[in-house]
């Protein structure tokens, strides 16, 4: 009886905080739910259930597959180039030298700075006639105006601001290993390679995957920094899944298809959540 | 097989200094402890040895030769660490094994040298646990197999036995001596415990403030300890001091201490040493009862005499109760005296 009543009461206390997320994340995913079953076009003023139609249209879309192409191009060189960079700060921040907090806090200031600040910087950083990076190089290179460097040129920036929270996070898992540890393996006879490879590596396991889960999802799901820096061009080479859904969405105002290409990122997004769990799980030292 | 000398160590943290010009030589095959109270710089003494911590100036030696600059991985030593400091992401096995596999010894060797010392350690059947899957006995006997496996010409260890309990602390005392029996290896021990330090050691070194205030045999240093802090720290319960004035020439005592005369000085009497009786009889002195502490075979009790709280002993049974009148004697060839000023031993 007691029991009973002791779970009614957590339920109870649960209530609030599910009913929000309920209103303000299951409501709105169910409502792009169904709106993709929908041609609805706001323009012409037509609304009508056509079933799987949108979807069906998606697998023929080259459009579509490009932009999923773009965007796992992004995340997966990013997600990587932040991960290695991060750690190496994370490494060098966990030593012992004059200035560290100084140094600590001046690594952070590009995530400080707002995600639409930077990537206008960046814009006038990599302008053909009077950015810095050609200045510098003493070449005339159009960064943005080509396919192939557009993306990459996207794909720096956001290493670049994001490197830093990639950093202290591995910092912050870096110091929960013991230092006693260092030490009895160095008694033990291990160089620095073993070190980094038996005792820092698989100790820092579990906060490299949580920050994976957190990268892989946020730069899956970019849309401010590359949209800003190139409204998805040039020839759409630069155009990731939730640029794609934005202009589908607001600019031709086709609530039906851009709700379909949402659903397919939520669907991507909550894979790799799926995969990841079970990792995590195991992890858990 | 390895004697180890510090020659005029000292180390400083920025401008403290922590360990002041050390001598010592530490015997082959000696297990000599370095006892103090917490922030003596025990410790970084066993870490410099270790090649954890630099030297700020000095040496340390070992059989002649100068071990600066050498890494850890290179002096030939095992240390076992308080924190135990086993690797939380490998088996019992892996950690046991570490040392060997980090020196690329190869795998039935290691397979081999694995299963020995897991038999020694009554640890074979928990090979294949993690650390965190045993208790605070294992994990520490999980540490001291990892030091044993690769035979190192020297031993650190630093308060191995802390974080256990009493009465495991007691067993592992046992056990190390084992230990050190079957692997007669040159051992160095730290401990703030002057117990453990007394039932392990063959020599101990007390240290106070980063000096060296007295290095003997256990036996020795508790028979006749060389200064004021010896004495205090060295025996439970701490030795009784009351201050006074040398009036009268005890006739052994005279030939030492006629400079003294008239002059202050500090009088040490350890508590087993007073015996409280509850009758007065010839050359009892009487004092009044403030408290008492039955451990079952004896009882201590603090007495109130002339102003000092002194602390006694007597059998298991009461005699006498708070606030009641004690009788006691002290015999004065167990008297330790001390200069006032200098704390230096006088007889």
């Amino acid at each position: 009886m007691t029991h009973r009543k002791g779970k009614e009461g957590a339920f109870l206390f649960l209530a609030p905080a599910l009913l929000i997320l309920a209103g303000i994340t299951l409501y709105p995913l169910l409502h792009v739910f169904r709106l993709s079953l929908h041609r609805r076009l706001l323009i012409f003023d037509i609304s009508r259930f056509v079933g799987p139609e949108n979807y069906l249209y998606l697998l023929g879309d080259t459009r579509f597959r490009n932009a999923l192409g773009n965007t796992i191009y992004f995340t997966v060189l990013s997600v990587l180039l932040e991960l290695l960079f991060g750690l190496a700060i994370a490494l060098l921040l966990n030593r012992h030298f004059r200035g560290k907090g100084l140094m600590r806090t001046i690594i952070l200031i590009p995530w400080a700075i707002p995600t639409v600040v930077s990537a206008r910087m960046w814009e006038w950083l990599y302008n053909p006639d009077f950015g810095l990076l050609n200045h510098l190089l003493g070449f005339r290179i159009n960064w943005l105006g080509s396919p192939f460097l557009a993306l990459n040129a996207a794909v720096a920036m956001d290493v670049w601001k994001t490197t830093p929270f990639v950093a202290l996070l591995l910092t912050a898992g870096l110091q929960t290993i013991p230092r006693d540890l260092y030490g009895a393996a160095r008694i033990d006879g291990a160089g620095p390679w073993t070190l980094f490879r038996k005792i820092t590596l698989p100790l820092l396991m579990p906060v490299i995957l949580v920050v994976l889960l957190f990268r892989t999802l946020d730069a899956f799901r970019v849309f401010d920094a590359v949209y800003v820096l190139t409204g998805g061009g040039p020839a759409n080479s630069t155009e990731t899944l939730s640029i794609y859904a934005y202009k589908i969405l607001f600019q031709t105002l086709q609530f039906g298809y851009g709700s379909a290409i949402s659903v397919m990122v939520f669907l991507c997004v909550g894979l790799f959540t799926l995969l990841f769990i079970p990792l995590l799980r195991r992890r858990k030292v | 097989m390895t004697e180890i000398g510090f020659h005029s160590l000292c180390k400083k943290f920025k401008k403290t200094s922590v360990i002041d010009d050390l001598n010592l030589t530490i015997e082959n095959r000696e297990f000599f402890t370095f006892v103090g109270p917490s922030g003596c710089g025990k410790s970084t003494i066993l870490n410099m040895v270790a090649g954890l911590e630099s030297i700020t100036s000095g040496m340390i030696t070992f059989d002649g030769h100068s071990i600066d600059g050498l890494p850890p991985g290179e002096r030939d030593i095992a240390m076992v660490f308080q924190s135990y400091a086993l690797y939380p992401h490998m088996t019992v096995r892996e950690n046991l094994a570490f040392p060997l596999s980090v020196r690329k010894v190869p795998s039935a060797d290691r397979q081999r040298e694995v299963e020995k010392i897991a038999a020694l350690l009554a640890l074979t059947p928990f090979l294949s646990r993690l650390p965190r899957e045993l208790s605070g006995g294992q994990r520490q006997r999980v540490a001291l197999g990892r030091a044993l496996i690769r035979k190192p010409k020297v031993f650190l260890m630093d308060e191995p036995l802390s974080n256990l309990d009493a009465k495991l602390r007691i067993e592992m005392r046992t056990e190390l001596k084992r230990l050190h029996r079957e692997f007669p290896v040159t051992t160095i021990y730290v401990t703030h415990d002057q117990e453990e330090a007394m039932a392990l050691s063959d020599r101990i070194a007390l240290l106070h403030e980063g000096a060296l205030r007295q290095c003997g045999p256990p036996q020795e240093v508790y028979a006749a300890p060389a200064n004021l802090f010896s004495a205090g720290f060295i025996g439970s319960p701490p030795m009784n001091f009351i201050e006074g004035t040398l009036l009268l020439d005890l006739p052994f005592l005279a030939s030492r201490l006629a400079e003294y005369r008239n002059q202050p000085f500090i009088a040490g009497i350890r508590p087993t040493d007073l015996r409280i009786t509850g009758e007065k009889r010839e050359n009892t002195l009487s004092g009044r009862v403030l408290f008492l502490e039955t451990t079952g075979e004896t009882t201590w009790i603090d007495l109130e005499w002339r102003g000092n709280r002194i602390r006694g002993k007597t059998g298991p049974v009461r005699r006498t109760a708070r606030d009641e009148t004690a009788y006691f004697t002290i015999p004065p060839e167990k008297l330790h005296l001390f200069d006032k000023s200098s704390g230096e031993r006088l007889w």
